[in-house]
C-alpha cells in the first residue's frame, strides 16, 4: 500500500498536481483556497517547477497559458468571484484548445458573499460563464483522497481532449482533513506535437483561438463540438446503495457525502433509498440517471443552492419520473439529520413504501 | 467501529490541535478519519471548534448534528453542544472554566475535567488540551492514550519536538485522572 | 527561333524579405508603421539566429495578426494579458527569445495591472509596445495615451483633460519600477529615428538573451487611417505633437547606470 498522510483537502489537491507531473502553477490568494498557492510556493522548487503569485487572477489564467501551450503541465486555483475573473482565460483556453487545470474551492455568493461551503459555482463551472460555444470537463471530489485521485485525472484529460478541466469543490471539501494514500501516477506524459517550444528544424506553431477567414471559424467550432462529444465517455459517476432503491437522491461533492450518512439513517428505518453521486458534473452522467429515473420512478435532487444541478437532472429524466428538490443558500452546511428529515418528507409525500 | 466527536472552545485553547492529533493517531491506528475545522474569521481569540470521525468504514458526512461526544473547553461550546450529544454519548467538560450549571446534556455520562489544575501539575498550564485528550481516549475508549502518544512526533510540527516528553505526560495525567474516577 | 544574342546581366540582391517573415502581404494601411516595426524586429530575429527559438505573443489590436506575417512560433494573448501569457512561456521555455507585441488600447488600457507586474518581477522578456495614440483595430476610438484635444470616434470634441485625464507616458512609468532593466521610447518617423529605434531593439533583446532582465521599447506610431490624414501629415504628426507628448530616450538601462 501507498503511503498514507492525513492532509487538508486543499494540499491533497496539490500532491496529486505535483505526482502528476504539473511544473507550473499560478495563482493569487482568495479565501478558502489559501492552502493551494502555500503549499505550492513551499513545494514548487522541490520539483524544479515554478510558483508565481500573479498580480490577479486574470494574470494567473494567462501565465497558465503561456506555460501551457509550450506543452507544459501547468495549474492554476481560485474561489468563486476569482473564478469569474478567470473565465475570460477559461474561453480561451479553450478556443485556443490549450490544456490546463482549473481548482475552484467555490464558496458562497453572489457578489462577496461569504467563505461558506455553498454549490452555487455549479452553473459558473459547468456552464462557462466564459463567452463563447465552449465546454469544460469538469470534476467534483467529495473526499481527500479524491482530490488527489481526480487531480492527476485532470491533467490527463486536459492533455486528451486539449481543453481545461476544473476541479469543483467547496469550502468544505478544501478543509477537511482525511488520510490520504499517496498512489504514485505511472502513466507516461506523450509529447505534444503542437507545443510551442520554438521552430527548431520543424514548421513553426500558433496557438490561437481568431479565425477571420471565410467559414474557419464554422469548421473551428465543429470541431469543438465534435470533441465534446467525444468528452461523454469521461463520465463518471458513483452509486451509494441505489440498486434496490425505490427513491434515488442526486448529489454532488460535499453534499453528496452528507447524503450518504443521510441515506445509511433512513436505511435504518426501513426507507429503501439510495444515492447516485455525479463525480463528472460535466459530462453529466445523464444515462446513469436516466436509468436511476426509470428503474424507481422518483429522483430527488439536494444542493447547497437554491437549485442548479437539478435542472441537469431533469434535462436527463426528460419528464419520465417526478424530480423533488431540496436546496439550501450557504451560511449553514446541512447535517445528514436534516438532509435526512427532507428526503423522508418526499418519502412520504410521494407515498413509498 | 464508529465515534465521533466535536471539539469545541476558545481559539487558542488548541481545541484544533486536539482533533488534528486525535485524527493523526486514528490513521496510524488504521481507522478511516475525517477531520472537519469551523472557525469564524478572526486568527485569535474567536470560537473554534472542529469534529473528528474515526471508523472502520469509509466516512460519509464530516458533519455531525448529534455528536456521540463532545469535548466543551468553555461555556459557550457547553451551551451549544452539550444538549446535542445522544443519549447514550458522553461529555467531556474542562472543569476549570465551565460552571456545571450551564452544561444541560441529554445523556447523565458527563466527565468533569479540572485541566488547568491538571497541566499546571504537570508543569506546563497549556497542555489543558493534552489532559482532555488524554482524558477523551480514557473516558470512550476510541483510541488508547498509548496510541496517541505514539502519534506525537508525527502529528507536533518538527519545532516542538522537545515538547514531546511533557505532552506525553500531560496526555498519560488525563487518562489517569478518567481512570481513577 | 530568332538569332537572339545571349547577355548575361550580373544581378546583386541588394533587398530581400528577412527569413523570420512570410510571404504573406500586410493588411496593414498606407502609411502605418506596424509594417516598418515587424520588419525590423524580423530583420534582428534574423541577425540574432532565432528565426528556431522564438515565441511570439500576439495581443489584440491590429497586430493580433501578427501570427500571418512572423514565421515563428506564436500564441495569441487575449486583450492586455500578453505579458501575462509571456511570463508563463518563458518561464516555461527559457531557451527560446520570447517577445510580446501590443498595442496602446492592449498595453495601456485594459493591460496595465499584467505590464506593470511582468516589468516588476523582471520576467526576462521583449516589450514591444506600439503607441499609436488610438485604439486602431476597432475603429479609431480615444485610448489612454491619446493626445489633449485629440479627435477620435469616442472624443468628438477633442480629447478633455477634466473629463478623461491627460495622456499616459508608459515609458516614464515603467522606468520607475525596480524590477525594470531597459526601458525606452523611440519613433521610426525619419531614417534618422529609424537608426536609433534599431538600436534599442537590439539592446532589448540583448537584455533578454543576456538573462538581464526584462526590457521595454516603445514605439511612437502613426495611424494615418484613424487620425483622418494622409501618411505624410501622419509622420509630421508623429514628429511634432506625439514626440512632444513622448519624449524619445533612453528611460532605464541598468548596464548603462551600472
Amino acid at each position: 500500500m501507498a503511503k498514507r498522510v492525513l492532509v487538508k483537502g486543499n494540499e491533497a489537491i496539490c500532491m496529486g498536481a505535483l505526482a502528476a507531473g504539473c511544473k507550473f502553477y499560478f495563482g493569487y490568494p482568495i479565501t478558502p483556497q489559501n492552502d493551494i498557492p502555500e503549499y505550492m510556493s513551499a513545494h514548487m522548487p522541490e520539483v524544479g517547477g515554478t510558483f508565481i503569485q500573479a498580480e490577479s487572477e486574470v494574470a494567473s489564467i494567462n501565465m497558465l497559458l503561456g506555460a501551457a501551450a509550450t506543452g507544459a503541465r501547468a495549474m492554476t486555483s481560485s474561489s468563486s468571484p476569482g473564478i469569474s475573473l478567470k473565465q475570460e482565460g477559461i474561453s480561451y483556453l479553450c478556443g485556443s484548445e490549450v490544456p490546463g487545470v482549473v481548482v475552484n474551492m467555490s464558496r458562497s455568493g453572489p457578489g462577496l458573499g461569504g467563505i461558506h461551503p455553498s454549490q452555487g459555482d455549479y452553473f459558473q463551472s459547468t456552464r462557462g460563464g466564459g463567452h463563447g460555444d465552449y465546454r469544460v470537463l469538469v470534476l467534483a471530489p467529495s473526499t481527500a483522497q479524491e482530490n488527489y485521485d481526480l487531480t492527476m485525472l485532470a491533467f490527463d484529460l486536459a492533455d486528451k481532449y486539449r481543453n481545461p478541466v476544473m476541479i469543483l469543490g467547496d469550502a468544505l471539501i478544501g478543509n477537511i482533513k482525511e488520510p490520504v494514500e499517496l498512489k504514485p501516477y505511472r502513466r507516461k506524459i506523450k509529447p505534444k506535437d503542437w507545443a510551442l517550444t520554438g521552430a527548431h528544424r520543424r514548421p513553426r506553431r500558433i496557438v490561437k483561438s481568431l479565425f477571420l477567414a471565410d467559414g474557419e471559424l464554422t469548421d473551428h467550432n465543429w470541431r469543438l463540438y465534435k470533441k465534446y462529444q467525444r468528452m461523454a465517455k469521461e463520465t463518471r459517476f458513483e452509486n451509494y446503495r441505489a440498486d434496490d432503491a425505490k427513491l434515488v437522491l442526486v448529489a454532488f461533492g460535499s453534499v453528496g457525502r452528507i447524503l450518504k450518512t443521510s441515506v445509511d439513517m433512513l436505511r435504518e428505518k426501513g426507507l429503501a433509498v439510495g444515492l447516485l453521486r455525479p463525480i463528472t458534473v460535466y459530462p453529466f452522467p445523464h444515462q446513469a440517471v436516466q436509468e436511476a429515473a426509470e428503474r424507481t420512478g422518483h429522483l430527488m435532487v439536494v444542493e447547497l443552492n437554491t437549485g442548479q444541478m437539478v435542472e441537469d437532472v431533469r434535462l436527463a429524466v426528460e419528464g419520465r419520473a417526478p424530480v423533488d428538490f431540496y436546496g439550501r443558500p450557504p451560511g449553514s452546511i446541512p447535517t445528514p439529520n436534516e438532509l435526512a428529515k427532507e428526503v423522508a418528507k418526499v418519502w412520504r409525500k410521494r407515498g413509498l413504501q | 467501529m464508529y465515534f465521533d466527536v466535536i471539539f469545541a472552545g476558545f481559539g487558542g485553547q488548541g481545541v484544533m490541535l486536539m482533533g488534528n492529533m486525535l485524527s493523526v493517531a486514528g490513521m496510524h491506528a488504521g481507522k478511516q478519519i475525517t477531520y472537519m475545522p469551523v472557525y469564524g474569521v478572526e486568527m485569535r481569540g474567536g470560537t473554534a471548534n472542529c469534529t473528528v470521525v474515526v471508523s472502520d468504514r469509509p466516512v460519509g458526512s464530516p458533519v455531525v448534528h448529534e455528536p456521540v461526544c463532545a469535548v466543551v473547553m468553555n461555556r459557550p461550546s457547553a451551551e451549544k453542544f452539550a444538549p446535542r450529544v445522544l443519549k447514550k454519548g458522553m461529555v467531556l467538560v474542562n472543569a476549570s472554566l465551565v460552571d456545571p450549571k450551564y452544561v444541560k446534556a441529554r445523556t447523565k455520562k458527563v466527565i468533569y475535567v479540572p485541566c488547568l489544575e491538571l497541566a499546571t501539575e504537570v508543569g506546563n498550564p497549556r497542555l489543558g488540551n493534552m489532559i482532555m485528550l488524554g482524558a477523551l481516549c480514557q473516558a470512550s475508549g476510541v483510541l488508547d492514550v498509548e496510541q496517541v502518544v505514539k502519534a506525537l512526533p508525527k502529528a507536533l510540527d518538527q519545532r516542538y519536538h522537545k515538547m514531546i516528553p511533557i505532552n506525553t505526560e500531560a496526555l498519560r495525567r488525563g487518562g489517569r485522572f478518567v481512570a481513577e474516577l | 527561333m530568332s538569332p537572339q544574342k545571349k547577355t548575361t546581366v550580373k544581378m546583386k540582391k541588394v533587398f530581400d524579405r528577412p527569413k523570420s517573415m512570410t510571404k504573406k502581404p500586410y493588411h496593414y494601411c498606407p502609411g502605418c508603421h506596424h509594417g516598418v516595426i515587424h520588419r525590423m524586429l524580423a530583420e534582428q530575429i534574423d541577425a540574432y539566429g532565432l528565426k528556431g527559438k522564438t515565441i511570439g505573443v500576439a495581443s489584440v489590436g491590429c497586430s493580433v495578426l501578427l501570427y500571418d506575417y512572423f514565421d515563428t512560433d506564436v500564441v495569441e494573448a487575449p486583450h492586455g494579458r500578453a505579458p501575462a501569457v509571456a511570463t508563463g512561456a518563458k518561464r516555461a521555455q527559457p531557451e527560446n527569445f520570447v517577445f510580446t507585441y501590443q498595442g496602446d488600447g492592449d498595453l495601456a488600457a485594459i493591460g496595465t495591472a499584467e505590464i506593470i507586474h511582468a516589468a516588476n518581477r523582471g520576467e526576462k522578456i521583449t516589450v514591444i509596445f506600439v503607441n499609436n495614440a488610438v485604439f486602431g483595430m476597432t475603429g479609431g476610438q480615444m485610448a489612454p495615451t491619446t493626445l489633449v484635444g485629440q479627435v477620435t470616434t469616442t472624443s468628438p470634441q477633442g480629447r478633455q483633460v477634466a473629463t478623461a485625464g491627460p495622456p499616459i507616458r508608459v515609458a516614464e512609468m515603467l522606468a520607475t519600477l525596480d524590477g525594470a532593466a531597459y526601458v525606452a521610447r523611440v519613433a521610426v518617423n525619419n531614417i534618422k529615428n529609424y537608426k536609433v529605434a534599431e538600436k534599442a531593439l537590439k539592446r532589448a533583446i540583448d537584455f533578454q538573451l543576456d538573462g538581464v532582465g526584462f526590457a521595454f521599447v516603445e514605439f511612437l506610431s502613426s495611424c494615418p487611417t484613424n487620425w483622418k490624414m494622409t501618411p505624410q501629415e501622419a509622420n509630421a504628426r508623429v514628429a511634432n505633437e506625439m514626440i512632444a507628448q513622448f519624449p524619445l530616450g533612453v528611460y532605464k538601462d541598468i548596464l548603462a547606470a551600472a
